[in-house]
């Protein structure tokens, strides 16, 4: 059927036509589906703990329990400084961020391969999914992060040295970089699983290690010169745990510099997943 | 009227032999070999998934406007066009593998076109599958309204249309109650009903009526006339044939990735059962001599219902019937059957020997033999026939798979349910009794 010389003037809704380039991204899409990714972020929500006695009381023991044992094995067995500040708290504030931060990566790692159901049936811009991943999580986020406050409040109950100060206003732009750094490290890997499936055990298995170059269970002061100094100085993690553990607990590091540097890091890496994703989100239905 | 779905020259290319390489190990590998100059250490695999798949294409033309097709790719639409107007409802059939499902992705925006273009004017809203993204744990309420959002409903929209789904589906009880608890057909009752009141001005429909019961299906087959003649497009893929001529305006026909017919409905689906025959089963193959056989076979045909055919439905009688000559006159004559699914399993077999039957009354040399199996009890899918032919039975004629029949479900009984086709092989004619103790 050719084209006759009328319908070049007709209005079309929609053009569905072989692909276009890799920076033809569309982010008025995500918009139009917000309701979309609020739904999946309820969905997530309802669905996790829907059938758990303790429902959302998991997002406060695990971290609870994740910092006892850091307190035991890394402040009483291995002795690690912890910046003069409660073990407790000190590695609560850590695990808080971290387990945020790494929830994300590997929950929208798995983008595609957990959804190739619904991928292979229904259009909707896939990003809706990382996307409402990344919102799910800060429930629990928040979760923990009232846990975390409540013990603040104890412990200054107590007179420990702990000296909360007007750094807790950068609060939301932490967890927005957190947000948005996660997001485009779990997009970048999803859209690799799909051409290699042995990413999968690379993250899950590389996040982890990663906190070790985190100061997630030792503060950065006792870095020092040492030869990792630039590995920890690297990770766009570091200044964004710093920053946290100085605004809530008044000691660590605070250098506005570093954490233009996570901020940076976490524009560029967002922008490589969006682009990334975007190219395998309209080839992945043909190569699975 | 007017056009809402132009379909211009639409090529779908799908690679097959990249697949089977993709971990990280074998592409650092690739690599690794390269910069040092030896040959790629897994072109020796490629190689023969090449030829595989030149084979599985029947050695046809590689290229077209489409583009150029390379070795391991195969054209899964070869230049589609067709229009579609406004309130109209198009039936698409064809064969598994014409390309039915590819166009209906192409369509729904799950994949993009290698080469030409689709423009569509108005909301389009595909229904490929019954209830996607229905989560198990989630209530039926909670799944309307996710399903709802999936299908590109906003949130206030399905508040407003929540009674009416519901009351659709007829599951007003259970609403509350996780999905995961729900008989298939309240599920697929459900889900249909969200997909149903999304108010598309163009809805696409797979197969999903092949599901639930007859009142259902009915309730459904009114729903998308109604949403056709208020104006709206429906475009239709089914192996359902009779629904696909009561319900459609126009039928299109796919083969091999091409249109090869379109028009009414009932010419369209009588000209695909009648005269269509698959690419490699006609409905009656001839053989060569066998040098050895004092009796052999000349040739032998399927006929469904007492005609020469290769596409049946539910509850249709299938005989095979072969033309034999002889060097001389045979006072035994052995004939056996075998019917088998095109994955190869058998289902079923029967053979002259075994059963009571008279033989010839005096010895022949040359007529028909036909083995007459009545009604099959078989499911709807694809089925491939081999037989056995001769006087003597150490040194048969024997003829694997030389017939072939696709076999397409039909409510025969015309009773409340469909017969779960992908449950069984087979269905069966029983007789039940109720004797209520008194």
């Amino acid at each position: 059927m050719s084209k006759s010389p009328g319908s070049v003037a007709e209005e079309w809704d929609l053009i569905i036509q072989p692909r276009t380039g890799w920076l033809d991204l569309h982010p008025g899409d995500l918009w139009r589906y917000r309701d979309l990714t609020m739904i999946f972020v309820w969905r997530d929500f309802v669905a996790q703990y829907k059938q758990t006695i303790l429902g959302p009381l998991w997002h406060i023991i695990q971290p609870l329990l994740t910092s006892l044992i850091f307190t035991i094995i890394f402040g009483k067995m291995a002795k690690l400084p912890t910046d003069s500040l409660p073990p407790l708290l000190f590695y609560m504030a850590g695990v808080t961020c971290w387990s945020y931060f790494a929830d994300c990566v590997n929950r929208t790692s798995m983008t595609f391969i957990s959804n190739a159901g619904i991928f292979g049936k229904v259009y909707f811009p896939r990003l809706t999914v990382p996307v409402s991943i990344v919102i799910s999580s800060m429930i629990k986020f928040a979760n923990q992060f009232a846990l975390f406050l409540a013990l603040l409040v104890f412990y200054w109950m107590q007179g420990a040295g702990v000296h909360p100060n007007a750094a807790s206003a950068l609060t939301p732009l932490l967890l927005l970089l957190m947000a948005g750094l996660s997001l485009g490290v779990g997009i970048i890997v999803s859209a690799l699983t799909t051409r290699y499936r042995d990413m999968q055990q690379l993250v899950a298995f590389g996040v982890q290690l990663m906190m070790y170059a985190t100061p997630v269970v030792y503060p950065l002061s006792i870095i020092g010169g040492g030869s990792f100094r630039w590995l920890i100085l690297a990770n766009p993690m570091t200044p964004i745990i710093e920053t946290f553990r100085y605004a809530y607990l008044g000691a660590g590091s605070f250098d506005p510099v570093y954490l233009c540097y996570s901020a940076l890091f976490t524009v560029v890496v967002l922008f490589i997943g969006i682009v990334l994703f975007n190219h395998v989100e309209i080839t992945f239905m043909d190569t699975v | 009227m007017n056009t809402v779905i132009e379909v211009d020259d639409v090529w779908k290319k799908y690679r097959l032999g990249v697949l089977g390489t993709g971990t990280l190990r074998h592409d650092f590998e690739r690599w690794w070999h390269r910069i040092r100059g030896k040959p790629d250490p897994y072109s020796q695999l490629d190689q023969s998934t090449k030829v595989e798949s030149r084979k599985s294409k029947g050695g046809g033309p590689n290229g077209g406007p489409g583009g150029v097709l390379g070795d391991d790719e195969m054209w899964a639409l070869r230049g589609i066009s067709f229009e579609v107007k406004q309130g109209e409802i198009l039936g698409i059939i064809g064969r598994n593998g014409a390309g039915k499902s590819t166009l209906l992705k192409i369509l729904s925006r799950v994949t993009l076109p290698t080469n030409g273009e689709v423009r569509i004017k108005g909301r389009i809203a595909s229904l490929l599958e019954v209830g996607t993204g229905f989560h198990p744990e989630l209530t039926g309420r909670e799944n309307t309204f996710l399903n709802g959002a999936i299908l590109g409903m906003s949130r206030s929209e399905i508040k407003t249309k929540f009674d009416e789904i519901v009351a659709f589906a007829g599951i007003e009880t259970y609403i509350d109650t996780p999905v995961k608890r729900y008989s298939s057909g309240m599920y697929v009752r459900l889900a249909f009903a969200v997909a149903a009141h999304l108010d598309p001005e163009i809805l696409i429909v797979d197969e999903v009526l092949a599901v639930g019961d007859a009142e259902f299906q009915k309730k459904c087959l009114g729903k998308m006339s109604e949403v056709a003649h208020g104006g709206r497009t429906v475009l239709f893929v089914s192996h359902n044939l009779s629904s696909i001529c009561t319900l459609c305006d126009r039928a299109a026909h796919l083969h091999g990735g091409s249109l090869i017919d379109s028009g009414v409905p009932a010419a369209v689906v009588d000209r695909y059962l009648k005269a269509f025959t698959s690419e490699t089963y006609g409905h009656t193959v001839n053989f060569a001599k066998p040098a050895t056989l004092e009796t052999w076979m000349e040739s032998a045909s399927l006929l469904i219902n007492g005609t020469l055919g290769t596409v049946a439905q539910t509850g249709d009688s299938l005989a095979i019937r072969a033309s034999f000559n002889g060097s001389r006159p045979v006072q035994t004559l052995l004939f056996g059957v075998l019917v088998s699914t095109v994955q190869g399993d058998r289902v079923l077999c029967t053979n002259n020997s075994f059963l009571p039957w008279n033989g010839p009354k005096s010895a022949v040399q040359q007529g028909t033999i036909t083995c007459d199996l009545g009604p099959v009890p078989l499911m709807e899918g694809a089925y491939r026939i081999s037989i056995w032919y001769g006087n003597d039975p150490h040194h048969l004629q024997h003829e694997p798979n030389v017939l072939g029949f696709d076999l397409h479900a039909r409510n025969i009984w015309g009773t409340q349910h469909a017969l779960p086709q992908h449950f069984s092989l087979l269905w069966w004619d029983a007789k039940f009794h109720l004797d209520p103790a008194s």
